[in-house]
């Protein structure tokens, strides 16, 4: 490279802080690599033993039994999906909103400062904090409801845990979707408005098709953080290793079973079996993750060009 | 009838506009009570005795939450100290070797390790830290907690260097400095701030991580500065106490809900005052 | 001579290591079951002898999983351990009865302040799901007078790996042979209907919550947190509340030397059925890892100074001490402890 020609031509070069200096920033980045692959490999070796015992069945059965070491991971993954699908249904309209609002209706000014502040903050309270709130808050509030549809009122459940969640999701997806939509190059919307077309006509004909991608980036990344939160959830979610009969229904998810059983689980399986729902599950958030900032990473690619 | 569908293409803006305007005030409500709610129960518990005693046990009055405050401090302390060199270190490598392999590589490692959930953290350091040594210890939480920083600091080191102009770096070395004295000298302190506000960054974001502590730190009713024995920490005290039963724990949750959040924020307002220098 | 100058080389060099005058710390983990009793004992422990001991409750699950894999000082655990889990342990492992506690049904329910009454019957059927509503005519029968509310029964469990399901799953083994045959006993089991709560905490939290919900939990967690519960049918037919007189009655029974013995539906007559040991699980050799003789005494101290002294700690939280029978093989127990097979005491 051009810098490090200069540095053999410039005057006073100390080889070995030099060299110590280009070994120790690539040692660090050997180190992040390697930590990555690491964090996959012991996941992968310490789930082997729930592997060879269950094989293939471990992804279909919905038992989850540890007297009689049976273990399946079908009845968190059906809670995972549905509490973080659901908290997404509920945070898109909320999400779109406000990106919406401060991507193009009210970019600057107060309102939109408090706004953003509002978002900043709601992202910033810890998991444990909106479990905390949800347990003594949030159930109080969802019983009653319950009630009125004629269930039983657990309070916690599916549902508690999505409402939960939905709120702790809304900062991610909403500050990534304010982003493309700024993206949005004026001249588009400022034909469309010489045109004569209304303000919504303009949002949902010019601006939104063009950000759709990055829209749908910023809610895959809102799933990647739902599909993973652990501790709002396994503090509202009832903690019941059945699959559900309904949304209300208490249920359990791969990352609250973890932190509920971990420190218990007597019994080699039994710990396998947990550390092979740890690695489904960065798996999955991995993917959904890197397919996420993937399609970031090509919108901000497109427009550095456009 | 024109005029009709001028008129109905009006109405059409007005309520999306209106629609938009209550869905994002609606996003208030939630915040207004959950941080009411924290400060109304939080602040009848903070007592200078609250902040400064050691928790009493079960059905037992006074105590406070001395330990989890020194312990979420110490604790993160030693994340920093963890990950801030590493991270700072591969983010210069990143921002310098832009095009290498390793930095491709490693771009893909930082995000897979952002998007990693926390409870998998949680579990790769027992399996690393806490079996092997056969305790459960502050070494441990600090380790997990740095391993979920590194991402925050490798981004932000990258990123900022990104925009510092060539010039700089091109006047350094013409006047002869060494390579690695214009990165370490010129470079790097140019890009403080925005380092320093990914560093406070990454402090808020595990200052209030619960599941990577639950089986690394652990806990602990009193106050333990050996780094090889657990430690006790405010979100996972606010998690095992706001699960119990007792009136009087709840309160300490609240209470150290309050710090916790206080703690979080006051991070968010100096990181907002660095950038802004 | 020799093993003094050994002592005090270890002695050095731990003062050595604890550079920042560390005090010294027992870490023990388990059982939510005898949570504030120790954390009672543990408190006064350290204002007499300056040694800390931290224990934190994460069920007794917990407790076994972390003493087999050697990351805690003690375990703790309401139910005693399978002989195929202690085989699995590196050396043996001891158990030391600290005392007696008994298992509740606690329940909600607004505007009933008579005590309500249940058969092994009505408890395991409530548990099995066949009984779904609190004006079921089994539960009807048993408490004449009461007028039940046509409220569904939120049946509330532990979600983590507890002695205390450990104690309820046993007496309900022996009591139904439906439970028997498709759920059996254990720290945990698949319970065939329920809400989880972690910990007796999470347990009594959730019951306390929930209007119509029925949970199990240690007798202190119920006293404590002023919530109903009922009185259960023993053996010799007699309606039974938990209290320490009938928790020290159910113990009248021959207890074996390693002192692994459930308590549940014992033949005592005024015996209240869902009773039992906690015990503190601690290796015999106390040598492995970094554990310095120093160490292993103040364990043994410390168990010491919970059998004898610490005993005084129990009856005004609820828990039975330990009986004279009990007490005598815990202290033979504790006696058996070495240190690199060296006797400790």
């Amino acid at each position: 490279m051009q810098e490090e020609d200069l540095t053999i031509t410039s005057g006073k070069i100390s080889p070995t802080g030099e060299f110590l200096f280009q070994k120790g920033i690539r040692l660090s980045g050997l180190l992040i690599a390697g930590l990555v692959v690491c964090i996959l490999i012991t996941l992968i070796f310490q789930s082997i033993p729930a592997f060879k015992h269950h094989g293939l069945s471990f992804f279909f059965s919905t038992k989850w039994d540890p007297v009689f070491s049976e273990f399946g991971v079908v009845v968190f993954l059906v809670g995972t999906l549905l509490t973080s699908f659901l908290a997404l249904l509920i945070s898109i309209p909320f999400s779109l909103s406000i990106s919406i609002l401060l991507g193009e209706y009210l970019k600057k000014g107060w309102i939109s400062a408090i706004l953003k502040s509002c978002i900043e903050l709601l992202a910033a309270i810890p998991s444990v904090i909106y479990g905390f709130w949800g347990l003594y808050v949030l159930v109080p509030f969802i019983r009653p409801f319950e009630m009125g549809l004629g269930i039983i009122p657990y309070g916690v459940g599916i549902f508690t845990a999505a409402l939960i969640l939905a709120i702790m999701i809304i900062p991610y997806s909403a500050s990534l979707g304010r982003e493309v939509i700024q993206l949005v190059p004026a001249e588009l919307k400022e034909a469309a408005l010489s045109l004569g077309a209304t303000r919504f006509e303009v949002m949902t004909q010019v601006i939104l098709p063009y950000a759709r991608s990055g829209i749908f980036a910023g809610i895959l990344l809102a799933l990647g953080r739902a599909l993973g939160e652990t501790m709002a959830v396994t503090m509202v979610i009832g903690n019941s290793n059945f699959l559900p009969e309904s949304i209300f229904s208490p249920s359990n998810t791969m990352a609250s079973v973890i932190a509920n059983e971990f420190t218990e689980a007597t019994g080699d399986l039994y710990l396998s079996s947990l550390i092979e729902i740890g690695l489904l599950l960065f798996i999955v958030s991995t993917i959904i993750s890197v397919i996420g900032r993937y399609i970031i990473k090509k919108l901000s690619i497109q427009q550095q060009h456009s | 009838m024109k005029k009709s569908a001028i008129g109905a293409r009006i109405i059409k803006d007005r309520l999306f506009t209106g629609i938009i305007f209550a869905f994002s005030a609606a996003l208030i409500i939630p915040l207004i009570m959950i941080l009411s709610h924290i400060l109304q129960k939080g602040a009848s518990s903070i007592t200078p005795a609250f902040l400064t005693h050691l928790p009493a046990p079960v059905g037992e009055a006074g105590g406070g939450i001395y330990n989890a405050i020194i312990g979420t401090l110490y604790l993160v302390g030693l994340a920093s100290l963890l990950s801030v060199p590493i991270g700072m270190a591969t983010g210069i490598y990143m921002s310098e070797n832009k095009n290498s392999k390793l930095s491709y590589f490693v771009r893909i490692c930082v995000e897979v390790l952002q998007g990693t959930p926390s409870i998998v953290v949680g579990i790769i350091t027992y399996l690393w830290v806490v079996k092997p040594m056969g305790h459960f210890s502050v070494l441990a939480g600090g380790i997990a907690l740095g391993i979920m920083m590194l991402p925050v600091i490798i981004r932000s080191t990258e990123e900022t260097l990104n925009l510092i102009p060539h010039s700089l770096k091109e006047a350094s070395l013409a006047l002869g400095v060494p390579y690695y004295r214009t990165i370490l000298k010129v470079i790097v302190p140019s890009a403080f701030s925005g380092i320093l506000t990914g560093i406070l960054l990454g402090v808020a974001r595990v200052a209030g991580e619960t599941a990577p502590l639950l089986f690394t730190a652990f806990g602990n009713p009193f106050i333990n500065y050996n780094i090889l024995k657990p430690m006790a920490s405010l979100p996972l005290m606010i998690f095992t106490y706001a699960t119990s039963p007792y009136e009087e724990w709840h309160n300490y949750a609240w209470g150290a809900s309050l710090v916790l959040i206080g703690f979080i924020l006051a991070l968010s307002l100096i990181t907002k005052g660095v950038t802004r220098r | 001579m020799n093993k003094y100058k050994l002592g005090l080389l270890t002695g050095l060099l731990v003062t050595g290591l604890s550079v920042a005058g560390f005090a010294a710390q027992i870490l023990g983990a388990g059982a939510t079951f005898p949570y504030p009793l120790y954390s009672k004992m543990f408190s006064d422990y350290n204002k007499l002898t300056g040694i800390e001991v931290n224990y934190q409750s994460i069920g007794s699950g917990g407790g076994i999983r972390q003493i087999l894999s050697r990351t805690v000082d003690f375990g703790a655990s309401d139910g005693f351990m399978s002989q195929s889990d202690l085989e699995k342990a590196p050396d043996t492992l001891l158990h030391i009865p600290i005392c007696m506690g008994a298992v509740v049904i606690a329940y909600t329910l607004p505007g009933i302040s008579k005590q309500l009454k249940f058969t092994p019957d009505v408890i395991a059927a409530i548990y099995l799901g066949d009984i779904t509503k609190w004006n079921d005519a089994r539960i009807e029968k048993l408490n004449p007078g009461v007028e039940l509310p046509d409220m569904p029964i939120v049946v509330i469990r532990r979600s983590d790996g507890s002695g205390t399901s450990f104690i309820f799953t046993d007496y309900l083994s022996k009591v139904s042979k439906t439970w028997a045959k498709e759920v059996g006993r254990g720290t945990s089991v698949s319970w065939p209907v329920g809400l989880g709560g972690k910990g007796n905490e999470g347990v009594a939290g959730l019951v306390k919550l929930t209007p119509g919900a029925i949970g199990y939990i240690e007798l202190v967690y119920a006293r404590q947190n002023k919530m109903d519960y009922g009185s259960v049918q023993n053996r010799s037919g007699l309606f039974v509340k938990p209290a320490l007189d009938s928790i020290e009655a159910a113990a009248v029974v021959d207890i074996p030397a390693d002192t692994r013995i459930s308590l549940t539906d014992t033949k005592a007559r005024f015996g209240y059925p869902i009773s039992g040991f906690t015990w503190l699980l601690v290796y015999q050799d106390q040598k492995y890892g970094n554990h310095t003789l120093k160490d292993a005494k103040e364990l043994v101290g410390l168990l010491n100074w919970m059998i004898k002294d610490g005993q005084a700690y129990a009856k005004p939280l609820d828990y039975a001490p330990l009986p004279k029978t009990a007490s005598s093989k815990a202290a033979a127990l504790i006696k058996s402890i070495t240190y690199n097979g060296q006797p400790l005491m």
